[in-house]
């Protein structure tokens, strides 16, 4: 269970989460929704230890773990996984050798066994040919070259292998065709059971109609201003945030 | 002392080899004329100093600290500094403090180790470059290794132990030929470790001929304490290549200077190199490549990782003659500061007297990419391991083009221990 309470960070000299409380229990999917500006990204980033994002008051904590004493590392390990608004290339390392370093180096933190590299190829495969993602992608270097679109699958590839106990998709679907926001949705929907939770941000509701969440939550200015089921989406959609903001304040 | 040398710390280390010399000389092999006019050019103008453009980034003056012998008492175990060299797979000629060892090394047809004396060549100026010089006028033993036209020598390896295992300083400056007749194939490994402080200057002379070609991997992992001077001449004819790779992980003080001439049509030069360096070490790669036939081609990928307070130093030099035309020259140089303390100082230099050339080059030094790091921290790769990752990736574009697989391996393997020492 993710439990947020009275989260307040800043980026450099500025304030921009301004005391958020949020609870995800174990199983559930919620969304985060809100304007440009609002703070979604850097809740993801304080959430996964990005040096730089600072929270200043408050607690973040999942199964009861300190999430902000932590290393991004470590918060791995534990089963955070964040999945990049702008995934980053990383020109010289391969796909194939990033995924099992990283698998690895969790199972490591955990005190499992390592996996070796013919069964992870074979798991590696597996997980692909679900996402329909073509077997050269492993060759390559990591996001180097990658379409959008490509990126963003490899993102959930990663989240495929890795196995995450709780996702943060930080607006996976921008940039996206209909076509790889299926498969992206799908990605997260088979991924989803009792001991899996996500937090889907995104301005749009579009992603909701396939990742269908249990909650919705209306981030505005560093607050969370309104939550409710998905129904709540589709009144953003149609009313926009103006209405909910004005709302609020 | 004559007039012209200032009497600073470093020339007065001059003096010492000098009287060295006259110590020396009656008892050195070969010809003495030219180890006269050596001695002479050192009289004159000592040893390079700061005031010297090819000088300018790397100062010599550490050399007056210690205080250099001539290894005369041959070091009998060398057991443990043995076990530091990768194996290769391949016959080797093995050297101590500058001496043939035949007892540690294989002997293969195609090497002759130089009996009576180095011949000197016409690549070197000892006339005109210092630490030839001191070279041509302290140097005893050298490999010579010829292979006949047409012929493939497949792998050698030229391994450098440097000692102070009898309790002092030394000074040694081999001098080697590596020649290749028309058509004739080699790969040359050089590798280099040692322990304790002294003095490794040697000279290689190579020349190409005709079609041949020379793969020629140099893995410098010598003491942290030496002084490692090496210069190396490369005369390439037409439709030849000479294709080097210098991995520089060990030195106090470092320096590699290669000139290479690319003396016929259609000839390929590659004097690629990596460097790692941390503490107070100081490496220096210079290189002087000169396009004197039309149609060649050169290529320098140059990569420096430096942590602590070390210092790294490129200089490269592409000089394309009145005749080049179509020459294709890339030169690349990057460097990664790792520490707030570290130092890189890049000089690409083109002179060009062509005018249907293809010359490039380019120079970055920066940091690790935070946002990379962040990104692999978040799926649970180590900070440390990351950074390594990076580091890797890094060197890769040098090392990749390394097709002698163990000798590669050897590198990667050299890479991990450095970071390691550095991680420590």
């Amino acid at each position: 269970m993710l439990e947020i309470k009275g989260l307040e960070a800043s980026v450099g000299e500025k304030q921009i989460l301004r005391g958020i409380d949020l609870v995800v229990p174990t199983g559930e999917v919620h969304a985060i929704m809100g304007p440009n500006g609002s703070g979604k990204s850097t809740l993801s980033y304080v959430l996964s230890g990005r040096p730089g994002y600072e929270a200043t008051a408050g607690s973040a904590s999942f199964d009861g773990k300190d999430l902000l004493e932590m290393d991004p590392e470590a918060r791995a390990s534990l089963g955070v996984f964040l999945a990049f608004q702008y995934p980053v290339e990383l020109p010289g390392v391969g796909n194939a050798n990033f995924l099992r370093t990283a698998l690895n180096a969790q199972r490591r933190a955990r005190g499992e066994a390592e996996m070796a590299a013919p069964e992870f190829l074979k798991f590696a495969r597996a997980a692909m040919k679900r996402l329909s993602m073509p077997d050269d992608m492993l060759k390559r270097n990591v996001n180097v070259g990658f379409s959008g679109g490509e990126k963003k699958r490899n993102e959930v590839l990663q989240m495929a292998l890795l196995k995450p106990r709780i996702a943060i998709l930080d607006e996976t679907d921008s940039g996206l065709d209909i076509d790889a926001l299926k498969i992206v949705a799908e990605g997260v929907n088979t991924q989803r059971g009792p001991d899996f939770s996500a937090l889907v941000i995104t301005h749009y509701q579009r992603l909701l109609d396939y990742i269908v969440p249990d909650r919705v939550h209306v981030l505005s200015a560093g607050r969370i201003i309104r939550s409710g089921g998905p129904e709540l989406a589709h009144e953003l959609e149609a009313n926009g945030y103006a209405a909910i903001v004005a709302e609020a304040t | 002392m004559s007039a012209a040398v200032k009497s600073t710390a470093l020339q007065a280390s001059a003096q010492i080899f000098l009287a060295r010399f006259e110590g020396l000389r009656a008892r050195l092999p070969g010809d003495s004329t030219v180890r006269e006019a050596a001695a002479e050019l050192l009289r004159k103008s000592g040893l390079p100093g700061p005031r010297e453009e090819a000088w300018r980034y790397t100062s010599l003056r550490p050399l007056a600290e210690v205080e250099f012998n001539e290894p005369l008492t041959p070091v009998a175990d060398c057991a443990a500094l043995l076990a530091r060299v990768p194996a290769i797979g391949a016959p080797r000629l093995v050297f101590v403090d500058g001496r043939f060892r035949d007892d540690l090394s294989d002997a293969p047809a195609l090497a002759a180790v130089r009996v009576g004396g180095p011949s000197f060549g016409t690549q070197a100026h000892p006339e005109t470059e210092k630490l030839v010089a001191l070279n041509t006028m302290l140097s005893e033993d050298g490999a010579e290794i010829s292979i006949a036209a047409g012929v493939d020598a497949n792998t050698l390896v030229l391994i450098s132990l440097g000692t102070d295992l009898n309790g002092r300083a030394v000074a040694f400056h081999p001098r080697h030929t590596v020649s290749l007749a028309k058509g004739a194939k080699l790969t040359l490994v050089e590798i280099a470790v040692g322990e304790g402080t002294y003095l490794h200057n040697p000279v290689t002379s190579v020349t190409v001929a005709d079609g041949a070609a020379l793969t020629h991997l140099r893995i410098q992992d010598e003491s942290r304490a030496a002084f490692v001077l090496s210069t190396i001449y490369a005369d390439i004819a037409t439709n030849g290549t000479y294709d080097s790779f210098t991995l520089t992980l060990g030195g106090r003080l470092a320096r590699t200077e290669i000139h290479a001439r690319l003396t016929g049509l259609d000839a390929i030069v590659h004097l690629n190199s990596a460097q790692l360096l941390g503490g107070n070490q100081h490496a220096d790669f210079t290189t002087i490549i000169g396009h004197d036939a039309p149609n060649c081609a050169s290529r320098q990928t140059v990569k420096t990782v430096l942590t602590g307070k070390s210092r790294g130093v490129f200089q490269g030099k592409i000089e394309v003659a009145r005749d080049a035309q179509k020459t294709d020259g890339y030169q690349m140089n990057q460097a990664l500061l790792l520490s707030p303390d570290a130092e890189m100082d890049s000089k690409p230099q083109l002179e060009i007297y062509a005018d249907d050339v293809k010359c490039s080059h380019g120079a970055t030094v920066g940091e690790l990419d935070a946002e990379q790091l962040f990104y692999m921290r978040s799926r649970g790769v180590p900070a440390e391991e990351a950074r390594m990752i990076l580091v890797r990736a890094f060197l890769a574009e040098a090392l990749d083009p390394i097709k002698h697989e163990a000798t590669r391996a050897a590198m990667e393997l050299a890479i991990e221990g450095w970071w390691e020492r550095q991680a420590a």
